[in-house]
């Protein structure tokens, strides 16, 4: 379970609070206008930003100190989620051991998790000789073979056409509950959130809500949500 | 990113080592210098006439030079023609050029026996001297047209094409195009690269040391080497020192007050369409203005090859003894700089590269010689300092090229390395080395190149049996061993040449996407 307690964060005349928890095992869209503070709410979970107060909890053990790597966290980015130079599979492989060199076994894992994604065969071909959704399957292996309890994904498909993306948001959605892993998916596209979230966190003015049940709160969407969407 | 960011930055140690060693490097021989010029006596009247001649022909170079590029960076601006991305190219060429090996080419045009003189000998006319002062300032405008081309045209190209677009729709004449659109641009770029240029120029020495000369030609960079070398009066070297300190340092804020755009960018290769040029009369104006520069650029170079294959074929060995010293030494500099760059690839080291340059590398190589001529022969450490000095000299360009580049793999791939747990050492060997590798090969490229042609330091250090390449051809020249030296110069110029291709080349090589 996630739990973000009285958390503060400033950036110049920006400021965002948040006070919630989100159950493990969810995934949750984040939605909201942009600007609004989503990604930076992501970037403060994964340790990227600090808070100006208050706490990140990850299963009740306080982790707001703790550097990127050492929280429990993968994390997929708007862009450059794969390194030009390095392979697909030696992409891959970076969950698993930042050292060039593989062990058999560690070689084994790369290729299951690049079969996992749909991508036999192609472990050998660099960024730049995948397709845009080839690439996003990459990033998805990686963050499938770090094993974190807690994916957060920084709209990594947005520059993917619709139907594209709805295909990776169902493997996201397959993934997740393969692994069990908590899912935050930050969505500039309600209908993103509508395909696969279980739960609606909705950041805006200056407030980042808690999560409810996404057929509940598009039913009966509060103000602020019915500002944004439009109706 | 505000948490983790030192994680991506070089080793503390290794920052705080490198810095810690060049102002030593360089903070030592000016405290050298300073001490000793104190003790000195006052500066005679010869002396005064050195710092006048290296203001004048500075002066006259920087003007003349920005001056010239006006038309040529206009000419290459408007104009598509085959070839104009090669000479685009060519125009960065100086850069990597030995100075000796460029003056030796503009002798063999414009000298006493050049072509040009045996042209006007042809037509009854006396020949071409090309010592003194339009001798020094005619090398200086070859070094530095390109640079200021290079300069405009860059600052003609940022001119966003929908006002050209714009002007041809009103259609206004090639004069109101000229006042509204390219002077504001001319006056925003145009002095910043002339002041570049004058600073380039103030601590010329090989130049002077060649064409220049006597009491009416003698640069204060030139002087502190006659001072050492002539009279062997180490005081009055460092009193001179202290001048160029003074000259330079002053010439290098008035530089830093000015913006200038970088001159190694690339996109020089985007031609802006041109209503208003599309005139037969500018046609030709452009064609004759493009057509001289080259040739200008060309012909030097074009005979430093002609007359040097004869001679290439029967070098002596003292000058492929020297070739390999000079090898050996732009190696063991290039390695030096790009540790440096790497370990400085920061803001407050970019600044302190820069402190450095602006301390001449024979003040440099003055406060060395003090510092050092109580525990070791100068001859026998006249190479460990002349790498370490061309080192030095090299950071700065170093570091332009592979801070900005070192950011951006940062900026983009922080987070991600920094998620992925590659930090520290890691970082570097997985994801910045890789990322840098054409920059650093360019850079590394530059660094030797310019390190092979270097003739500033070695001169003071050297005794015979301890020559570089350049100062061995320089010498070729000195004992009118004519067709040796031009041998020699060819061979400088393929090593150099060579040098800089290979590292460039082994940084684009598999350098992918």
């Amino acid at each position: 379970m996630l739990a973000l307690e009285r958390l503060v964060v400033t950036q110049d005349t920006f400021r965002l609070e948040a006070d919630l928890t989100v159950p493990g095992g969810r995934i949750v869209g984040v939605i909201g206008p942009s600007g609004a503070g989503k990604s930076t709410l992501l970037n403060v979970i994964a340790g990227f930003f600090p808070p100006s107060a208050g706490r990140v909890l990850w299963d009740g053990r306080d982790i707001t100190g703790l550097p990127p790597a050492r929280r429990p966290v993968a994390m997929l980015f708007q862009e450059a989620n794969l390194f030009p130079h390095l392979t697909a599979a030696q992409n891959v492989a970076l969950a698993l051991t930042p050292r060039a060199r593989l062990s058999r076994a560690e070689a084994a894992a790369v290729e299951r998790a690049l079969d996992r994604v749909g991508l036999s065969g192609l472990g050998e071909r660099r960024p730049a000789q995948l397709s845009g959704g080839q690439q996003g399957r990459v990033a998805l292996a990686r963050a499938l073979l770090q094993s974190k309890p807690l994916l957060l994904l920084d709209e990594p498909f947005s520059a993917l056409g619709p139907a594209l993306r709805g295909g990776m948001l169902d493997l996201v959605r397959e993934i997740a509950e393969e692994t069990g892993a908590t899912v935050l998916l930050v969505s500039h596209d309600p209908a993103d959130a509508r395909r696969i979230a279980d739960d609606i966190l909705l950041v805006a003015e200056g407030r980042a809500a808690a999560p409810v049940p996404t057929a509940e709160i598009l039913a009966a969407p509060p103000p602020a949500l019915r500002a944004y969407l439009g109706d | 990113m505000a948490r983790g960011a030192g994680a991506l930055g070089a080793p503390p140690w290794a920052a705080a080592g490198a810095a810690l060693f060049v102002a030593a490097l360089v903070l030592a021989p000016v405290i050298a210098v300073i001490w000793t010029a104190g003790a000195a006596g006052r500066l005679g009247p010869g002396d005064w006439a050195a710092v006048r001649f290296s203001l004048t022909q500075a002066a006259l170079s920087a003007l003349l030079s920005a001056a010239l590029a006006v038309p040529v960076a206009r000419a290459l601006a408007r104009r598509r023609f085959p070839g104009r991305g090669a000479l685009v190219t060519l125009l960065g060429a100086p850069f990597i050029l030995p100075v000796v090996v460029a003056v030796f080419g503009l002798l063999a045009v414009f000298g006493r026996n050049g072509i040009a003189s045996n042209l006007l000998d042809l037509a009854g006319q006396e020949p071409l001297s090309i010592y003194g002062l339009h001798g020094v300032v005619l090398a200086h405008v070859f070094f530095n047209l390109p640079l200021a081309t290079r300069l405009l045209l860059q600052g003609w190209l940022a001119i966003p094409g929908e006002r050209f677009r714009l002007a041809a729709a009103l259609a206004l004449p090639p004069g109101t195009v000229f006042r509204l659109l390219e002077l504001p641009m001319l006056v925003r770029v145009l002095p910043g690269a002339a002041v570049v240029i004058f600073v380039i120029c103030l601590s010329s020495f090989a130049v002077a040391l060649i064409l220049g000369g006597g009491p009416a030609a003698t640069t204060v960079e030139l002087a502190i080497y006659q001072a050492f070398r002539f009279e062997f009066d180490l005081g009055k070297a460092a009193a001179l020192a202290l001048v160029q300190l003074a000259l330079a340092g002053g010439a290098a804020m008035l530089a830093a007050r000015l913006a200038l755009p970088p001159a190694m960018g690339a996109g020089l290769d985007r031609v802006v369409p041109r209503w208003d040029a599309d005139r037969p009369g500018l046609r030709v104006q452009d064609a004759l203005w493009i057509g001289a520069a080259a040739g200008f650029l060309l012909v030097p170079l074009a005979m430093i090859v002609i007359d040097g294959v004869p001679g290439l074929a029967r070098l002596p060995g003292s000058v492929w003894t020297a070739a390999g010293r000079s090898v050996a030494v732009a190696l063991v500099s290039t390695a030096l700089a790009i540790a440096l760059a790497l370990a400085l690839a920061s803001r407050r080291g970019e600044l302190l590269a820069v402190l450095a340059i602006a301390v001449s590398p024979l003040v440099l190589g003055t406060g060395l010689f003090l510092i050092l001529r109580p525990v070791a022969a100068p001859g026998d450490v006249a190479l460990p300092v002349t790498a370490l000095v061309n080192a030095l000299m090299a950071l700065p360009f170093a570091l332009r090229a592979i801070r900005p580049e070192l950011e951006a793999v940062r900026a983009d791939y922080g987070r991600l390395c920094l998620s992925l747990g590659l930090t520290g050492r890691r970082f570097w060997t997985r994801v910045a080395l890789p990322r840098l590798r054409r920059p650093l090969g360019f850079a590394a490229g530059l660094a030797a190149a310019l390190s092979m042609g270097d003739l500033g330091v070695i001169a003071l250090f050297a005794d015979p049996e301890r020559a570089t390449l350049p100062l061995q051809m320089y010498r070729l020249m000195g004992a009118y061993r004519t067709s040796d030296a031009a041998g020699a110069a060819l061979l400088l110029l393929l090593l150099s040449l060579a040098l800089f291709w290979a590292f460039d080349r082994g940084g684009r090589i598999d350098a992918r996407a």
